[in-house]
């Protein structure tokens, strides 16, 4: 069984995140790291191989699409037990909205991960419920709509049985139970178990795993259909906000706390 | 001008369906950048129903689509059947946009219709406008420290709307229904769901509608009744940070921020929560926010329009009883 897990290389959310002259993010300038939410994806994949009758014939290959430094949330996923690394890296992508990286995501999966045009080799597409830099939280649906494939998105629960997989889906109105057969495009939530820390032995490993650098032509992607030219929506203007104006904070003493509360609060006109 | 579908967002209950108050807040929102019409995927039968609810509010049409072929399967159908609607009313003249709530499924119906349609697509806008290129929206990012301007420049904009982003303006619509019979391909049904267990009703206001939110965290150390008890004095719904859901006080629904509920209340109290950046990921946009915490040093103070460093055990019940008094 072949895995791919798609990882996102974003903008520290604890650093100073900013955006560019040209309205993107920038993603060169600042420190950057594996997406965290993605690290359920990846653990969620390892969990699986580890739970196969052969775990050797489960190959976990994390898929990262990114400039060069975005090998470091590859590199990330291989400390964690990925076997190896695709990763999609070509001036050209540069801007490319979610629908230009799905593109990316889609074509690189579809050529088995290499130049050769071999077809979608993957049983199993994971992803993370969202990036923490654009959370648009849509990049499973996409995935799975170019691919034709299934989409058991939002997993908190997973149960694979051969092919068959079976999912708990926490919906926005219900919880649902979800099931389809490989191949699939799976995406799990924070909910569906704490990611492990790379051990060091893992750490050493990682330095040896495979990453294999593709560009847009390795894939058959025209560099004209990805980037900020080609992107369906433009941003017109970003605007920092301003910080919020401090506000009043008081100490509490036997009582002086609430009743200032009730004060503010009726000023307010919330009572 | 041009037509602007809005997705009813609705839960379908035995005795009627339960129209989501965001549906009329997109249709006010409609109404600004086109003429609205509503798009209800649900029970053909309570077609009538809805199409009297949303003409109040501004619905010229409402297109139903019948869920009997669509509701065993997640996600793909609908955003089939949004597809050929988008197809056939461009035909007679167009569509200005799709307006879906940002909803877990909303968004990712979203993303496969704007792939489908090729169109672009924005997910959690907060207001729109009309602009001189079509509609232009507004977005919240980077957990609330920068405000984005937007617009699609391809296809029939596919725009995601927080719930809270518009205060409901009724209007005379005419509410014709006009029943659309879609096809579900077989690569759509490749994902069934095979049993559904509905929240359980609380009581409260929906978390991501209500006006006021009063949550707990970490420090209520799993004792949530001061917060509901607050919660149910001013009429507001309850939530929680991740910290207490993690620890299992409650459930994964009750949880704001980034990987839970995004809420933009009116009022915003944090009781017993530190503040960290995946929760204020999702609160940020309140209007105004009020925290409890016996640490004055949690970085949610730095939010706060209203502040108290003290234990929220014994600050949450009196101000409860001060609500209580003062709302006689």
């Amino acid at each position: 069984m072949k895995i791919a897990v798609c990882v996102k290389y974003v903008p520290d959310a604890t650093g100073n995140r900013h955006f560019q002259h040209d309205k993107t993010v920038d993603r060169v300038g600042v420190d950057g790291l594996l997406s965290e939410l993605d690290e359920y994806a990846v653990e969620q994949a390892l969990q699986i191989k580890e739970k196969a009758g052969s775990p050797d014939d489960v190959e976990v290959t994390v898929l990262c699409v990114g400039p060069e430094q975005a090998v470091d949330a590859v590199r990330k996923a291989l400390q964690m037990g990925a076997d190896d690394g695709v990763h999609v890296q070509d001036d050209a992508i540069a801007g490319s909205d979610a629908i230009a990286t799905s593109l990316v995501l889609a074509k690189a999966m579809q050529r088995g991960g290499g130049a050769d045009g071999a077809g979608m080799p993957y049983d199993l597409v994971m992803c993370g419920m969202a990036s923490t830099d654009g959370a648009m939280s849509v990049m499973p649906a996409m995935l799975a709509q170019r691919l034709s494939l299934p989409q058991l998105t939002l997993a908190s629960k997973i149960e694979t049985q051969g092919a068959k997989v079976r999912i708990q889906r926490d919906g926005d109105d219900a919880t649902q139970v979800v099931v389809g057969e490989m191949p699939l495009v799976l995406s799990v939530t924070d909910q569906s178990g704490e990611p492990r820390y790379p051990s060091f032995k893992g750490i050493m490993a990682a330095k040896k795993k495979p990453v294999k650098i593709l560009t847009l032509s390795d894939i058959g992607v025209d560099a004209g259909d990805v980037g900020l030219s080609a992107a369906w929506t433009v941003v017109e203007e970003t605007t920092a906000r301003p910080p919020r104006e401090a506000g009043e904070i008081v100490k509490d003493e036997e009582g002086s706390g609430a009743r200032a509360l009730a004060d503010f609060l009726a000023t307010q006109k919330f009572i | 001008m041009s037509e602007i579908l809005v997705v009813v967002d609705h839960v379908d209950l035995p005795e009627g369906v339960a129209i989501k108050k965001s549906t009329y807040e997109m249709l006010t929102l409609a109404a600004r950048i086109g003429v609205p019409s509503a798009v209800f995927i649900g029970p053909k039968a309570k077609g009538a129903g809805v199409a009297e609810a949303v003409k109040r509010y501004g619905a010229q049409r409402l297109y139903v689509v019948d869920d009997e072929d669509l509701k065993s399967y997640p996600v793909a159908p609908k955003a089939e059947a949004l597809q050929q609607l988008v197809e056939k009313t461009s035909q007679s003249g167009g569509v200005g946009a799709v307006l879906i709530t940002s909803s877990a499924e909303g968004k990712e119906v979203a993303g496969r219709l704007a792939i489908t349609t090729g169109s672009g697509l924005i997910t959690d806008a907060i207001d729109i406008e009309a602009g001189d290129d079509g509609p232009l929206t507004t977005q919240s990012v980077f957990a609330g420290s920068y405000t984005v301007k937007a617009r699609v420049t391809r296809g029939t904009p596919i725009i995601t709307v927080k719930p809270n982003s518009a205060v409901p303006v009724e209007a005379d619509g005419a509410g014709q229904v006009d029943e659309v019979a879609v096809t579900v391909s077989e690569a759509a049904r490749g994902a069934r769901i095979v049993a559904s267990q509905p929240r359980a009703v609380t009581g409260r206001p929906e978390l991501t509608e209500a006006a006021i939110v009063v949550s707990g965290g970490r420090g209520t150390g799993g004792d949530f009744d001061p917060v509901e008890d607050l919660a149910d004095a001013l009429g507001a719904a309850v939530g929680a940070s991740r910290a207490a859901v993690d620890s299992g006080w409650k459930p994964h629904s009750y949880q704001i921020g980034q990987t839970g509920k995004n809420v933009g209340p009116q009022l915003y109290f944090a009781s017993g929560i530190s503040g960290a950046i995946q929760h204020r990921a999702g609160m940020q946009t309140s209007k105004t926010i009020v925290a409890v915490n016996k640490d004055e040093e949690a970085p949610i103070f730095e939010l706060v329009d209203f502040g108290v460093v003290g234990d929220l055990h014994t600050v949450l019940p009196a101000v409860t009883e001060e609500v209580r008094r003062r709302k006689g």
